[in-house]
């Protein structure tokens, strides 16, 4: 590169060889960069979606009645029987007095959600006094006026095209200027369970039954994985039966879950005749799934222990069983643990062997033990983003907000785990 | 046995073997076991190793090895990289029985009872005959708890004060009380290299063993933390009988009242060390402290 230093030139400009050499490395580098670039925009790209389909699930839309308990209504001793739904019918006409054709007045009872006539029973349960006064009742709104509210239904598509009718954007426009329209925090999406109503759907029911599943999981899978990883890495001889063993164990973890499904179905609900669609099968199912995880991760972190420990531990006299509890152990714990966390995330996430227990039934009722039929949050999605009603769609992508939630938490404390208790010899 | 006994009398060493062979031809000549020359044997052994062979599945280590350890004396083993010294260090407490290839036939008597007999346990045996290693390898615990593991272990305490004073007496008799007396809850590994390895031998003389069995243990010391480790070593000898691996002559030299020499599996010669580095008897063996190999 510099003319006058002829002598050093082999140094100061380099060979055609090494600008290539240099020319390569820069154009791997950027290879790498790409790749990253690439999957990180996928990344974003999934989480946007989601977000920005599932954020408005969080908020839900509440009209305002005027409701007349009156006393002609419960006449009869039983409560219960009353005609709920046929009160806030005539709360309704009496708020919009105008509507007068049977056709507009089925539009009009279709603002509020069927729930209405629920909540209307549940306060006259709890406080008969209020038969006989006027009340304002807040009640939830129907999921398509939730739609129109949060803008996912387009007022400006002809009204052929569109669920709700120009009458009742009409409604709603007095409703909302009223001020008796509001939109806030979605408290049903997390106390309730499936519904066929939209805007009553919520995943408590799905996050129990995973709760429940995963609760059976981790009580079966982690101390059966420890203690064969254990075994198979500190007690057995090595011979072809551990060998035949260890293959089997790797080929398990590839093994495509369905199968375990499968396995499931026959063995735990037809042969040994436990209740299909429960957490408990559930469970079992995914323990078969978990462990060849957890064993594999228990036995390299076992493997990781330096043997001078071992030593160590057999030079004072310690017995074999002593060494492994007070020492090897110990330490291969957080690498066990965190191999566990990795196992029941991956459990968390799972669907098709569920599906083969029969845990994708719809099920209102939050289960309230491992023998009561549940689904679990991934199958709940699965559910939610087969049905096609519009408000199902924000569900499904905030159910999977919270599933992604706990599986972030999940694999941060793995990580977590992983950083305090990184050995330092 | 009878070997052995043939081979007693230290005042005439039978010497076996072509003074004037080559270390060529010795490699030929391996498979053979040598008879070993010097004084194996003492008068009141605290060990007594008769005929020891051990293999490696197939693979002989040690051929025929016979030798004493005498009470309160300092044994050195030297010899080449894969002579097998470590290899027959670690027959004395039956560390051996860790690897599963490996099998020791022949006798070793600690105070005259068999202790390869299958009714020994060897959780008693390692309590007699403690280890200390080529790399110090503390417990990640605290300093105290390194201690006070074996004692508890064992059961040789009764209640906080007297574990307490183990470790206080393990710790003075390593030389590492005054540097960790202030400090006995931080982890072991928290100590510099010198230190941790003297807090190994702390930890092994709590159990109050009979023999101590150390392979290399300085080897990965630098010459101060070494020198303090062998000063040591020469004091535990009033208590303890030493058996100490190292591949330093110097250090045997120093260290050690008695000193063998293995090569290739065989236990070529044993004598005064002080008679071994100025005047020994085999060939091989000056061969070794000259440094024509090694
Ligand atoms: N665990 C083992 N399995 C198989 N062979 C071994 C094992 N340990 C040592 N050996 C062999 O035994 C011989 C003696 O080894 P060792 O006792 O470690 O020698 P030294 O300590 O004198 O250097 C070597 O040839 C070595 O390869
Ligand atoms: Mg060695």
């Amino acid at each position: 590169m510099n003319n006058t230093a002829t002598t050093n030139n082999d140094l100061l400009a380099p060979s055609k060889r090494l600008v290539k050499r240099y020319r390569a490395e820069k154009r791997f580098r950027r290879c790498g960069i790409a790749a990253i670039t690439l999957s990180l925009a996928f990344v974003f790209f999934l989480f946007f979606t989601i977000f920005s389909d599932g954020i408005s699930a969080f908020k839900q839309t509440w009209i305002e009645l005027k409701v007349e308990f009156s006393n002609d209504l419960f006449a009869n001793e039983n409560l219960a029987a009353a005609d709920y739904p046929g009160l806030v019918k005539r709360s309704l006409r009496t708020m919009f007095a105008e509507v007068k054709s049977r056709k507009d007045k089925k539009l009009l009872y279709g603002l509020v959600s069927p729930a209405a006539a629920y909540k209307l029973q549940d306060m006259v349960e709890a406080d008969p006094k209020i038969i006989g006064t006027v009340q304002e009742v807040w009640v939830l709104a129907d999921d398509d006026v939730d739609m129109l509210m949060k803008k996912k239904i387009d007022r400006t598509v002809p009204e052929s095209n569109r669920r709700i009718r120009d009458i009742q954007l009409e409604w709603i426009d007095k409703l909302v200027a009223q001020g008796r329209l509001t939109t806030n925090f979605n408290r049903t999406f997390f106390t309730s369970g499936d519904s066929r109503e939209p805007e009553l759907a919520g995943i408590r029911g799905a996050i129990k039954g995973s709760f429940f599943t995963l609760l059976i999981t981790l009580a079966l899978s982690f101390p059966i994985g420890v203690a064969a990883a254990v075994y198979l890495e500190e007690f057995a001889p090595s011979n072809h039966w551990t060998d035949l063993i260890e293959i089997n164990i790797n080929n398990l973890a590839a093994v495509p879950s369905i199968i375990f499904g499968l396995l499931g179905l026959a063995i735990f609900i037809n042969f040994w005749g436990l209740p299909r669609s429960t957490p408990i099968v559930g469970g079992l199912v995914l323990t078969l799934m978990t462990l060849p995880t957890i064993i594999i991760a228990g036995r390299a972190s076992l493997k990781s222990v330096p043997p001078s420990i071992r030593e160590a531990a057999l030079g004072v006299g310690a017995s074999k069983v002593q060494t492994v509890l007070h020492h090897v152990l110990p330490l291969a714990m957080p690498g066990m643990l965190t191999g566990t966390i990795i196992g029941m995330a991956q459990a968390l996430g799972e669907t098709a062997p569920l599906l083969m227990i029969g845990m994708v039934a719809f099920i209102v009722d939050i289960p309230g033990t491992f023998s009561d039929p549940a689904a679990v949050l991934p199958v709940q999605i699965y559910l939610w983003a087969d049905n096609p009603e519009r408000a199902f769609t924000e569900k499904t992508s905030a159910a999977i907000m919270v599933l992604l939630a706990f599986l972030i938490v999940m694999n941060g404390l793995a990580v977590l785990l992983r950083k305090k208790f990184e050995i330092k010899w | 046995m009878e070997t052995a006994t043939s081979a007693l009398t230290p005042s005439f060493p039978v010497m076996i073997g072509n003074q004037a062979e080559s270390v060529m031809e010795d490699s030929d000549a391996k498979e053979t076991a040598r008879n070993t020359v010097g004084t194996p044997f003492v008068d009141a052994p605290r060990m007594t190793c008769r005929n020891v062979d051990v293999f490696y599945d197939e693979k002989q280590a040690i051929r025929n090895v016979s030798i004493d350890v005498d009470q309160n004396e300092v044994l050195a083993m030297i010899g080449p990289s894969g002579c097998g010294k470590s290899t027959f260090l670690r027959c004395l407490n039956r560390m051996n029985d860790t690897v599963s290839s490996c099998r020791v036939t022949g006798s070793i008597l600690l105070d005259g009872t068999d202790i390869y007999h299958p009714s020994v346990d060897v959780v008693p045996l390692r309590a007699k005959v403690g280890m200390v290693f080529q790399k110090p390898n503390p417990f990640p615990k605290s300093i105290y708890d390194n201690i006070a593991y074996g004692p508890r272990i064992h059961g040789l305490t009764q209640n906080r004060s007297e574990l307490d004073e183990i470790v206080e007496t393990s710790l003075k008799k390593a030389g590492l009380w005054k540097e960790v007396r202030d400090r006995l809850n931080d982890p072991g590994t928290s100590l510099s290299g010198g230190q941790q390895q003297r807090l190994c031998i702390a930890r092994a003389i709590a159990i109050s063993p009979e023999v101590i069995l150390m392979d290399e243990p300085c080897s990965a010391l630098d010459p101060i933390a070494t020198a303090i480790v062998e000063e040591l070593i020469a004091e535990l000898r009033t208590q303890f009988s030493i058996v100490v691996v190292t591949h330093a002559m110097q250090q045997a030299a120093r260290i050690s009242q008695r000193t063998a020499y293995f090569h290739l599996g065989n236990l070529i010669e044993v004598g005064a060390t002080e008679k071994i580095f100025t005047n020994p008897l085999h060939q091989l063996t000056e061969d070794y402290i000259t440094g024509r190999f090694g």
